[in-house]
């Protein structure tokens, strides 16, 4: 066992939680103003907002992956304005990896703040606006402060929900060895070559981490429910 | 120097109604502000602070907040706000609540001075009574020295000893800094101890103006006392009969003759009063 864990391959590992550290970090400048949106708005296009982000947990990640497949592609007016103005290349590489687990991990990051701004009693943001401060203050000094446990919850499962992506991975980047090989696809490969052995110490090493990763979220909100209580 | 001239469409539980009001209030002035509810009290003390939309005219020594071009957002309009819920952010301490809204320690100090709080200046709102809450919400209402200070039934959650305490406060507070202040409230003995003024509100329209004494005393002619109540029972005792009538939360006998207990009903609001007698204040 001990043997195996030295000789192991952690790139695939390493590769994973860049991928998930990248994409939390993005989603969570561009998810929280689109969760504050969605949390403040009573425009009549809610609705469809909130059915287009929830659309990532319900389709299929071929789907996903092939439209973001085709929309990355040179095929594509997307992929050929980056080609020809930066030319960067967005399939098969990590860059296209960050962009399509951006998607695949979006209701993810957007769901928990935006519960936990409705959350938020209506009177404080007024008190906030009220005392001269900005929307932007007000998000950030009042409202974030009040719902630690739902960022927290945000960023940690859009983390460990990154790290368990495979489909959408796979047909956007392919498998890459230190590109876009990340843990999920190389346990895949594993497996189709009838290395079970290295499956197994993958998987478990998996398995370990997403129990640790969530059994700490777990943890962390229940202390600080019986520390806060619920605010008024 | 505040005029007000507004309109609004609202509906209410009651069906719809049109707010429609023209006050003006003085520099310093006192005005509470009562009435059933849904009669639009709230909602004129929200477009006062630019957290509702209205159209017509405010205007604020001189000031536009709001006219048929623009209105002015919370964030310019200099109010303080009181909420009956206290509103109070739960990650700041005390002084934090009050130092949030200008960073005027000097100031902050005098407030929690004022209201005997500043040995709780770095307790977190959580580990504070709903009287000490409300009296810190009352201390960062006023931080921006706001032009006009808006409470909604700031004292409704309190029980009688802590409304007096806090009554104290908020009348320290108007005459140490003069802040022209409009006040929601139903308690009629909190209106004429702190107003100089009472607006009364039905249905969105203005249905009485004036001084606390001549809106609220509710004697007339040569009745020297006068109180309402609920008729609860009448009870027939040899040849007399008498009422049971509940006035603010006490029973008291009347007796009535045998004409007057049949033109009664019982559950219907009554007013009792009497003219020749001298009562006499026990403590």
């Amino acid at each position: 066992m001990v043997e195996i864990l030295q000789t192991l391959d952690f790139t695939p590992f390493i590769l994973s939680f860049k991928l998930a550290g990248l994409t939390t970090a993005i989603l969570f400048t561009l998810g929280m103003p689109l969760a504050w949106y969605l949390s403040q708005t009573k425009s009549k296009s809610k609705p469809v907002l909130e059915a287009i982000t929830a659309l990532p947990i319900v389709l299929p990640p071929s789907v996903l992956g092939f439209y973001i497949l085709w929309a990355l592609s040179i095929n594509s007016p997307i992929g050929m304005f980056f080609e020809e103005t930066f030319g960067v290349k967005l399939v098969f590489n990590f860059t296209g990896l960050v962009i399509a687990s951006c998607f695949y991990s979006l209701p993810f990051m957007v769901q928990p703040l935006q519960s936990g701004f409705e959350s938020i009693n209506k009177n404080m943001l007024e008190a906030s606006y009220i005392s001269g401060k900005s929307k932007f203050q007000t998000i950030m000094k009042v409202a974030l402060p009040n719902i630690k446990p739902a960022v927290i919850t945000a960023v940690i499962v859009t983390f460990a929900h990154t790290i368990g992506e495979f489909g959408v991975v796979l047909m956007v980047g392919g498998s890459i060895p230190g590109e876009t090989k990340v843990a999920s696809v190389a346990i895949y490969e594993f497996v189709e070559i009838m290395d079970y052995e290295s499956a197994h110490v993958y998987s478990g090493i998996m398995v370990f981490i997403s129990f640790t990763v969530l059994l700490s979220v777990y943890i962390f909100n229940a202390k600080h429910n019986k520390k806060v209580g619920s605010f008024s | 120097m505040i005029k007000i001239d507004i309109n609004k469409k609202l509906h209410g539980a009651s069906g719809d109604m049109d707010l429609s009001l023209n006050l003006s209030i003085k520099d310093n002035e006192f005005v509470a502000l009562s009435g059933k509810s849904g009669s639009g009290k709230t909602t004129l003390l929200r477009i006062l602070a630019g957290l509702e939309e209205s159209d017509g005219v405010i205007e604020v020594d001189g000031e536009v907040w709001q006219n048929s071009k623009r209105s002015l957002p919370p964030q310019k309009r200099r109010i303080g706000f009181v909420f009956q819920d206290y509103a109070l952010f739960p990650n700041m301490s005390v002084l934090e609540n009050l130092l949030y809204v200008v960073k005027d320690r000097q100031l902050a100090e005098r407030l929690l001075e004022i209201t005997e709080l500043r040995a709780l200046k770095n307790r977190f709102p959580n580990s504070l009574s709903g009287g000490q809450k409300q009296r810190v919400s009352l201390c960062r209402a006023m931080m921006n020295r706001p032009k006009l200070l808006l409470m909604d039934e700031p004292l409704s959650a309190l029980d009688t000893q802590m409304r007096m305490k806090l009554q104290r406060e908020i009348k320290l507070l108007h005459k140490e800094f003069g802040t022209t202040t409009v006040l929601v409230s139903h308690d009629a003995s909190e209106i004429y101890r702190l107003a100089s003024r009472v607006v009364i509100l039905d249905s969105g329209r203005v249905v009485n103006d004036g001084t606390p004494k001549d809106v609220l005393l509710k004697t007339s002619g040569s009745q020297k006392f006068s109180f309402e109540g609920e008729l609860l029972d009448i009870i027939q005792v040899d040849v007399i009969y008498i009422a049971i009538i509940s006035i603010a939360q006490q029973l008291v006998e009347v007796v009535v003759s045998s004409e007057e207990s049949k033109q009664l009903k019982i559950g219907q609001k009554v007013s009792v009063s009497t003219k020749a007698f001298t009562p006499i204040i026990n403590q």
